[in-house]
């Protein structure tokens, strides 16, 4: 993993500091809350719906056990015993004094962590496949280069106010698990027939209100061109897009605009430009970085292969595990999401304690999914019973990665000041109806996401099927989509039709599943069916 | 009626305006007429609360305050999903006028 050298811990430590200076300068009324408020907001506190909250950044989702533990204390010592990982692979707490805020800034300084680029229009925190460095299926390891855009992209004066906030994601696998096209930036790693490494660039994606697919901008730049590319991108966008009007604002309208083509001449001609004036980092700060994230000692000669005659555990290899690069290990997915449970909340002892198996199990290491999950990258398969026992014991062993019950959801009118409807008591509804009757092993995958509001938190667009909450005449009501994905096949989801409220929606996805079951053929996911037989079925269903 | 709410400065604590200071309780909240404006401001002032600003409101049949929005009313109660954390944890009825 990445360590902070003197000028990281430096800038993180000056920026506590400043916070510091800058809350007591609230408390004792030098400063009003129009001039405190983007203060705040670029160390990731929000006011929300029941007191402060505060968005900590997790660099491309990787954590230490050390740092896992430091998210845990907090939550223990500074909120109320919770926090809640999200699908931008960060973590919120919920219930945050602002006089406790340069505390726990300060606390989390202390394992190279910080609130910084969780808010504002700056590039934000970057994210990252969470299977990095272990599946099988990538050409590298996406996060050096994900670590080398951060350290290029923090207090970037250039790129600090840009006229929207700014998201990238890095892969480097053929399949996408990082919703990659749906960022403003989605940086693919891969290799051509020579066998060298070179980055295809993907722009203007995004959800939101107006949910867009990124277009593949230029498919090969040479990776000691990364940030001059990454670079040219920004300048373009930063020159042209519209800062008059904050829903035209991101990326994803420029390209709209004015082309995808033109977009790509006018960031060629600006690369050209940038490669004469140097901006590149040098190679060796890459090699650097490489360093870090180095293969951990991994146990050479493992066979591959779990004895699964316990079929509850056999259930959750074959749900929770993915394909490792080293034979005799995997990567196993705890589940944050047990029956009729909150997506994404995790109590301050499950924080521990998976801090405690990231370290007795995976080398020290664990990654927060994109899903809302949390992940321990390196497990041998033969002590993989054993860490499930530890799981199961805790209730953390919920056999549905990927299903109908793996449901993303944000924090909603729950906790959320601009949501229009709750999200999570949908999310516990599904998730228990479709468990009480076993049909969740019955559909198999089946994504489902679900947004409070337009926004898109929940990545709703991109559910297979997806749900977004809307305020009809003050009351709550939910839009059903289906259709969407963010792999690498990404669509976005099509609205059935009206919608309905809490329990008509809880009902309407059951009959959208027994279409499903009833339609597919061989194999097929419900995604599949959808795609082959259409909405008309599905309408049929609903409101025939 | 028209009743003031925000947050508390420090804690972040959703508030209400009783007449002469800041409740944590709904019940407690005042008819503040069209004084809102000027209430908010002096106390936003004094940095006693942040981002006040009035709500609609109505009172049930036993005389309790309740504002008009869903949103309000779950700030007012704390998330629906965690009865545990609201402020009357032990009270299974407490929630119940919220939805
Ligand atoms: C509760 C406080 C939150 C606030 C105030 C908030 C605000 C917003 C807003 C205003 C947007 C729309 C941006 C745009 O379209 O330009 C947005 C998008 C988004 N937020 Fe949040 N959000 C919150 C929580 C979360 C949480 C908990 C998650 C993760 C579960 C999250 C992840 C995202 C994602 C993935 C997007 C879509 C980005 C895109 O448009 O491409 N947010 N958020
Ligand atoms: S989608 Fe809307 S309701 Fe949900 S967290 Fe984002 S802003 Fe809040």
């Amino acid at each position: 993993m990445y360590q902070y050298d003197r000028y990281d811990q430096q800038m993180v430590d000056a920026r506590v500091a400043e916070f510091r200076d800058q809350v007591r300068r609230r408390l004792d009324g030098k400063l009003t809350e129009d001039q405190f408020k983007p203060l705040r907001l670029m160390n990731g506190l929000y006011l929300q719906l029941h007191a402060y909250m505060l968005r900590v950044a997790v660099p491309y989702g990787t954590l230490n056990s050390t740092q896992m533990h430091m998210l845990g204390t907090i939550a223990d010592k500074y909120d109320r015993g919770y926090g809640h990982f999200t699908t931008r692979q960060n973590i919120q707490y919920n219930w945050i004094k602002l006089e406790d805020a340069p505390d726990i800034l300060a606390e989390l300084s202390t394992v190279e962590m910080h609130a910084i680029q969780t808010s504002g229009n700056c590039i934000r925190n970057i994210s990252a496949d969470h299977f990095a460095g272990a599946a099988a299926d990538e050409v590298a390891d996406p996060r050096p280069y994900a670590e080398l855009m951060r350290q290029w992209s923090s207090f970037h004066p250039e790129f600090s106010y840009l006229p929207r906030k700014f998201k990238i994601a890095v892969i480097a696998s053929e399949t996408d698990r990082a919703a990659m096209r749906l960022h403003d930036i989605g940086i693919r790693i891969h290799k051509n027939d020579a066998g060298e490494l070179g980055a295809a660039f993907y722009v203007g994606g995004g959800m939101g209100r107006t949910p867009m697919i990124s277009h593949l901008v230029r498919e090969w730049v040479p990776l000691d061109r990364l940030i001059t590319y990454a670079e040219a991108c920004l300048r373009v966008y930063n020159r042209y897009g519209r800062r008059d009007n904050k829903y035209k604002a991101r990326i994803k309208i420029l390209l709209h605009e004015i082309g995808a083509e033109d977009y790509a001449a006018q960031v060629d001609a600006e690369y050209q430009q940038l490669l004469d004036q140097g901006v590149e980092p040098p190679f060796a700060e890459l090699q650097r970085i490489r360093t870090f994230f180095a293969d951990p000692p991994f146990v050479e000669g493992l066979s591959d292969g779990v004895d699964q005659s316990d079929p509850a555990f056999a259930a959750w290899v074959q749900q929770n595990t993915h394909l490792h690069r080293v034979h005799g290990y995997t990567s196993a997915t705890i589940s944050l999401k047990p029956v009729g449970g909150i997506p994404g909340d995790a109590t301050a002892a499950q924080i521990h304690l998976m801090a405690d198996l990231a370290k007795e199990f995976s080398f020290d290491e664990c990654r927060v999914t994109h899903a809302q999950n949390i992940v321990l990258p390196h497990v041998e398969q033969r002590r993989l019973y054993e860490l499930w026992q530890r799981l199961d014991t805790a209730g953390l062993a919920t056999a549905n990665l990927d299903n109908i019950g793996d449901i993303i959801a944000c924090p909603g009118l729950d906790y959320c000041s601009l949501a229009n409807a709750r999200a999570i008591p949908l999310a516990q509804k599904i998730s228990q109806r479709f468990s009480d009757n076993g049909k969740d092993a019955v559909i198999g995958e089946l994504k489902l996401k679900i947004s409070g509001c337009i926004n898109a938190c929940g990545h709703h667009h991109a559910g297979h099927i997806g749900v977004l909450g809307v305020d009809r005449k003050g009351r709550e009501n939910y839009q059903l989509l289906l259709g969407g994905s963010e792999g690498a096949d990404t669509s976005l989801g099509k609205i059935t039709g009206p919608g309905f409220d809490e329990d008509g929606v809880v009902d309407a996805i059951e009959k959208t599943t027994e279409v499903y079951l009833a339609q597919r053929q061989d194999g097929e996911r419900f995604l599949d069916t959808y795609r082959r037989i259409g909405m008309e079925p599905f309408k049929e269903a609903l409101y025939g | 009626m028209k009743i003031l709410t925000g947050s508390d400065l420090k804690s972040g604590a959703v508030v209400w305006w009783d007449g002469s200071s800041w409740s944590l309780h709904v019940e407690d909240a005042c008819d503040v007429g069209e004084d809102a404006a000027s209430i908010a401001a002096r106390e936003e002032a004094e940095r006693r609360v942040v981002v006040p600003y009035a709500i609609e409101a109505t009172t049930d049949a036993q005389g309790r305050v309740r504002p008009a929005h869903i949103k309000d009313r779950i700030r007012a109660l704390g998330p629906t999903v965690r009865a545990d954390l609201t402020l009357r944890p032990a009270d299974p009825e407490a929630g119940t006028w919220v939805i």
